[in-house]
C-alpha cells in the first residue's frame, strides 16, 4: 500500500509492522510525531502494545530495558538532549545485550539551543555499544524500522539498534512510501525469543556486576556482537529484498565511485544532493562520486577502504564536530584507510550544524576544493584550519 | 511455640550469602519482604548497597528473578519489567523494587513519581539508612538534621547536616497513591504485614522502611534492630499508612523514650549540643502535633 | 530452599555468559571468615519462638526440631540473634581459628 508520509510517520508505520510489545514514550522535537502516531495505533487497536507515558528519556530507556529483560520487544524514540539525558541507559542496554530499537531524530545539541537537524547527538554516542544506522529517506526509514529488530534480536548480535533520521529534513518531509503488507512483515520478523530474560520457572539474576577477572570477557563478547551485525545486516537485507523487493547495500552505499577521482563520503539525507551534484560534475567531465555511510556501527572499515582506494582525494561531509579535533566521521574514515594501508588525501567538511542549509553550490565547491587541495578541516561557509 | 509472623511468610530464603556488612538493616528489609512475596517476586535494585553486595558474578545471592537498574531507574525499570511480563501474558508475579534513601529521595525521585503517577502495579520499598552508605556515608535527602556524614562533617561551625529529612512517605501519598506506609526493621512484624497488604493491592505501593546501617550510624552490628525500634519509640520515626486518601497511625507510643538517649548512642550524633537536641525534640513534637490532627488512629 | 554453594566457581572465556544474566542464587564463596564471634544456641533454653529467625539479616537461622539452628557458612556473627533472644538462649562466643 502506498501512502504519502513524513519520515517520522513512515518509521511509525514500520514499528507498527514490527509489533513491539512495550513502547515507552516521551516527546521531544522533532521526534514527537513518532510517539503520537504510535499512541493512535494503540488506541485504534492496530498495534497491540503496552504504551507507557514515561516522565523522562532516562526513564524511557530504563523502562525499555526492563521490558526487554522481561522478554518483551521494546521500542522508544528520542532526539538530541533526550538522547544525551538517557545516555547512561544506552550503555546499560548494550552491556546487558538487550535488543531494544530506538529511533533518534538527529538534532543539534545545546548550547546554543537549537531544534534543527545535525548529527552531533547520535555521533556523540558511537561508543555506547549500539548499532547505529542512518536513513536517507522515508522509505528507508520504514524499512529500517522493520529490519532493525531482525538484526538486533539475532542471537549472534543481541545488541540494541539506533535508527537515525535527520531532524526535520527527513522526519518532517513527506514522500510516497510503500507500506508492506502485515502478513509479509510477520513472515519477515518472527516474535522475539530469548533466554536473556526473567524466567519464573528458572529464575535469573540479571544486569549483575563482573569484576576484573571476567569483565573484559563480557566486553569482548559485546564487541563481537556488534561486529556480527555486519554479516547479519547483509543476510537480513537479502531476505528483505526477497520478500519486499527493495534492495539495500549493507553498511554503505556507493554512487558512481568505480572510476571516481573525487569522492564525497557522507551520511543521512544530504546524500541525495551530493549525488545530484556528482551527476552535474560528471556532465562537466569531472569524475565525481558519492559514498553514503548507512551504518556508523558496525563501521564499514573494509568497504570504505575499498571504495576510496583508487580515488585522488576524498571529502568527508558531516553535520558534526568533535571539538578540538575533526568531525567524528572523518576520524573513523581515516582510521579505516590507515588500517587498510590506503594513502589517499582526505579532507573534512563540517556543515549543517544547527540546521544550516548545505547548498548544491557548497557541495560543488567541496569537489573543487579537494581537487586542488585545501585545509584538513573546513567549516563550510566559514573556512578551514589545520587542527594540528 | 508458634510464631504467627514466621508462619505467615515463606520458609525459603531468597536473599542469601550476600556480602552486606554484619548487622545490615537494609539486607534484613530485603530478606523479609522477599519472604512475604515468595518465588514469583521479580525484584529490581538500583546500583547501591544491596546490588553491590548481592550481584557479583558468579556470586549471585537472589534466588528469585532479580535485576540491577541504573541508580535513578529503580521505578522506571520496574515499570518496564511489569509491562513486559504483562505483555507476554504472564500474570502471577510481583514486581518489587528495593532502593535506598539516596536512590529514592534524591536521584530516583523523578522515576518514582512517574511510576506513581501512572499507577503502575508495582511495590516500591525504600530501605532508608539515612545516607549514601555504599559510597561511604555521604549526606542524602533523607539524612536527618544533625547527623555527621563524610560530606556533612561535625565541627565547631556546623554540627553535621543542617537540613531535616525529606518526608518521602507524605510525598508518595501526595500523588494519591493507592497505598503507602512507613515501617522500621525494628518492628519486623509490622513491616511484614505491610508488605503483605501491599501485595494484595492493585496499583503503585510505596513502603518506607527505616533500616539502620551500623557502619554509618556508628553503632555495634548487634544494635541494628534495637536502634530501629528505638527511633520509633522516641518518636523520631512513626509507623503509619496512607490508604483510600487517609493517613492512619499504626502505633502510638504511650510516652516517648528519650531523644537524647537515642541520639547519643550513635557515633553520627555524638557531637550534638543540648541546643541541637532541643531543636530535634521540638521538631519531633511539632510532627506529632501534626499527626495528632491529621492521622486517624 | 535457599541459594547454595556450587562446585563450579570459575569461568573460562567460553563459559562466561553472552549477556548479563545467569542462574539465580548461585553462590561460590562463604561468609564464615568474617566472624570474630559466633552465636551458639543453648538448645536446653531455646523455645523455638523464632524471633532470631525473623530478625537475622542474613537468614542463616532456621528452626529444626523446635530449636534454632545456625548455618555457620554464612553467619557473619553480627550478634542480633543473641540480643533479640528474650530468654538468653543464644550466646556469642569467641571464634577459635
Amino acid at each position: 500500500m502506498k501512502k504519502f508520509l513524513s519520515g517520522n510517520e513512515a518509521f511509525a508505520e514500520g514499528i507498527r509492522l514490527a509489533r513491539p510489545q512495550v513502547i515507552s514514550a516521551y516527546p521531544i522535537t522533532p521526534q514527537t510525531i513518532v510517539v503520537e502516531r504510535l499512541s493512535e495505533m494503540v488506541e485504534d487497536g492496530s498495534l497491540k502494545a503496552e504504551y507507557v507515558h514515561v516522565e523522562s528519556e532516562h526513564s524511557a530507556m530504563s523502562c525499555a530495558i526492563g521490558a526487554s529483560a522481561a522478554g518483551a520487544r521494546a521500542f522508544t524514540a528520542t532526539s538530541s538532549q533526550g538522547l544525551l539525558y538517557m545516555a547512561e541507559c544506552l550503555y546499560y542496554a548494550s552491556g546487558g545485550r538487550f535488543p531494544i530499537v530506538m529511533m533518534n531524530a538527529d538534532r543539534s545539541t545545546a548550547l546554543p539551543w537549537n531544534i534543527y537537524g545535525d548529527q552531533r547527538d547520535s555521533l556523540s554516542q558511537l561508543d555506547s555499544g549500539w548499532i547505529q544506522a542512518y536513513a536517507e529517506n522515508a522509505q528507508e526509514a520504514l524499512d529500517l524500522a522493520l529490519m532493525s529488530y531482525r538484526i538486533a534480536e539475532d542471537k549472534r548480535v543481541s545488541t540494541p539498534f539506533m535508527a537515525n533520521l535527520d531532524g526535520f529534513v527527513l522526519t518532517h518531509t513527506y514522500e510516497t512510501v510503500d507500506i508492506p503488507e502485515r502478513e509479509q512483515a510477520d513472515r519477515f520478523l518472527p516474535p522475539y525469543e530469548t533466554d536473556n530474560r526473567i524466567d519464573l520457572d528458572a529464575p535469573k539474576n540479571m544486569a549483575f556486576s563482573a569484576g576484573p577477572d571476567t569483565n573484559y570477557i563480557f566486553k569482548y563478547k559485546e564487541h563481537e556482537g556488534v561486529l556480527a551485525a555486519r554479516q547479519v545486516i547483509t543476510e537480513t537485507e537479502k531476505e528483505f529484498a526477497g520478500i519486499f523487493g527493495r534492495k539495500y547495500t549493507g553498511l554503505l552505499e556507493s554512487y558512481r565511485t568505480d572510476d571516481a577521482e573525487y569522492i564525497i563520503v557522507t551520511l543521512g539525507s544530504i546524500a541525495g544532493l551530493c549525488r545530484e551534484t556528482a551527476d552535474k560534475l560528471r556532465g562537466e567531465g569531472i569524475k565525481a562520486g558519492v559514498v553514503r555511510i548507512r551504518y556508523m556501527r558496525p563501521f564499514p572499515n573494509e568497504e570504505i577502504a575499498a571504495v576510496l582506494r583508487n580515488a585522488k582525494a576524498y571529502a568527508v561531509l558531516e553535520k558534526d564536530i568533535s571539538f578540538g579535533n575533526d568531525g567524528t566521521v572523518f576520524t573513523n574514515v581515516n582510521s579505516a584507510l590507515k588500517k587498510a594501508g590506503v594513502n589517499v588525501k582526505g579532507y573534512n567538511f563540517i556543515g549543517g550544524l544547527g540546521g544550516r542549509n548545505i547548498s548544491a553550490a557548497d557541495i560543488e565547491k567541496i569537489y573543487s576544493d579537494i581537487a586542488k587541495g585545501t585545509e584538513s578541516v573546513n567549516f563550510i561557509g566559514i573556512g578551514g584550519g589545520d587542527n594540528g | 511455640m508458634a510464631n504467627k509472623t514466621a508462619e505467615s511468610i515463606s520458609r525459603e530464603e531468597f536473599f542469601y550469602g550476600h556480602k552486606a556488612c554484619a548487622g545490615c538493616g537494609g539486607s534484613l528489609a530485603v530478606r523479609a519482604a522477599l519472604k512475604v512475596l515468595g518465588p514469583n517476586a521479580v525484584s529490581v535494585l538500583p546500583a547501591g548497597c544491596m546490588s553491590a553486595v548481592g550481584f557479583n558474578f558468579p556470586q549471585l545471592c537472589f534466588s528469585n528473578n532479580s535485576i540491577i537498574s541504573t541508580f535513578a531507574g529503580t521505578a522506571s525499570m520496574l515499570t518496564g519489567v511489569e509491562a513486559g511480563l504483562r505483555a507476554r501474558g504472564i500474570k502471577e508475579f510481583t514486581a518489587v523494587g528495593f532502593a535506598g534513601d539516596g536512590g529514592t529521595a534524591d536521584i530516583g525521585i523523578q522515576a518514582l513519581s512517574g511510576a506513581i503517577d501512572r499507577n503502575d502495579n508495582i511495590i516500591y520499598i525504600c530501605y532508608d539508612n539515612e545516607a549514601y552508605m555504599n559510597t561511604g556515608i555521604q549526606k542524602s535527602g533523607l539524612t536527618p538534621f544533625g547527623a555527621k556524614t563524610t560530606t556533612t562533617p561535625a565541627g565547631s561551625n556546623i554540627h553535621g547536616n543542617i537540613r531535616p529529612k525529606k518526608n518521602m512517605f507524605e510525598i508518595a501519598a501526595a500523588h494519591d497513591i493507592p497505598y503507602a506506609a512507613t515501617a522500621s526493621v525494628g518492628y519486623i512484624s509490622d513491616f511484614i504485614q505491610k508488605v503483605q497488604k501491599a501485595s494484595q493491592i492493585q496499583g503503585t505501593k510505596y513502603i518506607h522502611v527505616i533500616a539502620p546501617c551500623p557502619t554509618g550510624w556508628g553503632v555495634a552490628p548487634d544494635e541494628t534492630v534495637d536502634i530501629a525500634k528505638e527511633v520509633v519509640d522516641c518518636g523520631l520515626w512513626y509507623l503509619a499508612e496512607y490508604e483510600n486518601g487517609e493517613f492512619r497511625l499504626n502505633h502510638k507510643p504511650k510516652e516517648f523514650t528519650s531523644v537524647e538517649a537515642y541520639l547519643k548512642k550513635q557515633g553520627r550524633f555524638k557531637h550534638l549540643t543540648d541546643d541541637d537536641i532541643r531543636i530535634i525534640t521540638a521538631s519531633r513534637d511539632k510532627k506529632w502535633e501534626y499527626i495528632g490532627k491529621n492521622f486517624a488512629l | 530452599m535457599r541459594p547454595y554453594i556450587r562446585e563450579k566457581k570459575s569461568f573460562t572465556f567460553d563459559e562466561v555468559p553472552e549477556n548479563t544474566s545467569f542462574e539465580a542464587g548461585y553462590l561460590t564463596t562463604v561468609n564464615s571468615g568474617w566472624r570474630s564471634i559466633r552465636p551458639v544456641v543453648n538448645t536446653q533454653k531455646c523455645v523455638g519462638c523464632e524471633q532470631c529467625y525473623l530478625y537475622c539479616p542474613d537468614g542463616v537461622i532456621s528452626v529444626k526440631d523446635g530449636k534454632a539452628a545456625i548455618d555457620y557458612d554464612f553467619c557473619k556473627g553480627c550478634g542480633i540473634c543473641a540480643k533479640i533472644c528474650r530468654i538468653g538462649a543464644i550466646e556469642m562466643e569467641a571464634e577459635r581459628k
